[in-house]
């Protein structure tokens, strides 16, 4: 993959890059803030429970059947 | 055009994208939930019964929790406050996923513009993280799937939406290391090949969940294309926000460079 597309003659598109070093801990933070949101809603108090209980499942628990989510 | 700018807009997008699952879900899900919930509380006394002496629907037994008025959060609530919740979350989460993706893609997927490197993204996330999941694993209603079988589905769910980002990405990466050399349409179609192969095979291995026992059809039916329909409705104007919010960006900034040279040049 190339860093940037080169323009070989006058009106071509650089679209130019983001680099990757200045991404990293937007990406890694967003990235894990953003599983935990979806474990939360999609999953938790079902398979397993943090923190024990069923009010996270009971509250999300529409719209953890209608995303499609396994839920009983 | 920096990481910041992408995430903002990720989650304004991803705002927008969750207050319209909320519309749609509660328009087009919530009756048939409701009518769910209503056959399972018809097929089961409100008294809770330990022991089985049958066992042709497994959604009603080892219920760990009720659906009814009695439960701890009234149906009420969860069909709009609780809703809303789930909705929200999911969209602020996915678009703040889905632009930062984006960010790390543009410019670097051949002659795509940044918005349609958004719109590329937004299209490879509902296949692979909404669509194909739903085809393998469909949601089910209420009254469907049992508690004790909580775990093991689960876990296939999640084991399959991984397989099947892990092989949306290598595809993804493939075609773009292919369409250096055979081209845009050669690597396109290994790269879509590819995936299709995997996700069949891994179809197969992944198994079968069916606990639908006597759950009427047509309301296993309309519950199963409402939900279709709120994860459409999710993706669909998560990309379309998105993309134009990312594009608008890109003509700014466009914009903004050529009025510099212009000066500079002056």
């Amino acid at each position: 993959m190339s860093q940037s597309i080169s323009a070989p003659s006058t009106g071509a598109v650089v679209v130019s890059t983001i680099p990757l070093r200045e991404l990293a801990p937007w990406a890694l933070f967003f990235g894990l803030l953003g599983t935990l949101v979806l474990f939360f809603v999609s999953a938790d108090q079902g398979a397993v429970s943090i923190p024990a209980g069923t009010a996270i499942h009971e509250w999300v628990h529409d719209g953890r059947h209608l995303l499609g989510y396994p839920c009983h | 055009m920096n990481a910041r700018a992408f995430l903002v807009r990720g989650l304004i997008a991803g705002l927008i994208a969750g207050l319209a699952t909320f519309f749609v879900a509660h328009q087009v899900g919530e009756p048939h939930v409701d009518t769910a919930i209503a056959l399972e509380e018809a097929g089961e006394p409100a008294a809770v019964v330990e022991e089985h002496t049958h066992s042709h629907d497994d959604g009603e037994e080892a219920h760990t929790h009720s659906h009814g008025e009695d439960a701890e959060v009234s149906r009420s609530t969860q069909r709009t406050w609780g809703l809303l919740t789930g909705s929200l979350a999911v969209g602020l989460a996915l678009g703040g996923l889905v632009a930062l993706v984006s960010a790390g893609l543009v410019g670097r997927i051949g002659r795509f513009l940044p918005g349609q490197t958004v719109a590329l993204v937004s299209l490879l996330g509902f296949v692979s993280f909404a669509l194909v999941p739903f085809l393998k694993y469909p949601s089910t209603p209420p009254a469907v799937g049992s508690g004790d079988t909580i775990g093991d589905r689960t876990a296939l769910y999640f084991g399959f939406v991984a397989v099947s980002l892990i092989a949306a990405v290598a595809a993804t990466y493939v075609a773009l290391r292919l369409r250096d050399r055979i081209g845009t349409y050669g690597g396109t179609v290994v790269g879509v090949a590819g995936y299709l192969v995997v996700m069949v095979v891994a179809g197969q291995v992944f198994g079968t969940v069916n606990e639908i026992g006597d759950f009427p059809a047509d309301v296993l039916w309309y519950f199963r294309r409402a939900s279709l329909i709120t994860l459409a409705t999710m993706w669909g104007v998560l990309g379309v926000v998105l993309t134009g919010l990312v594009a608008h960006l890109y003509r700014q900034d466009t914009a903004e460079a050529e009025r510099r040279a212009l000066a500079a040049s002056l």
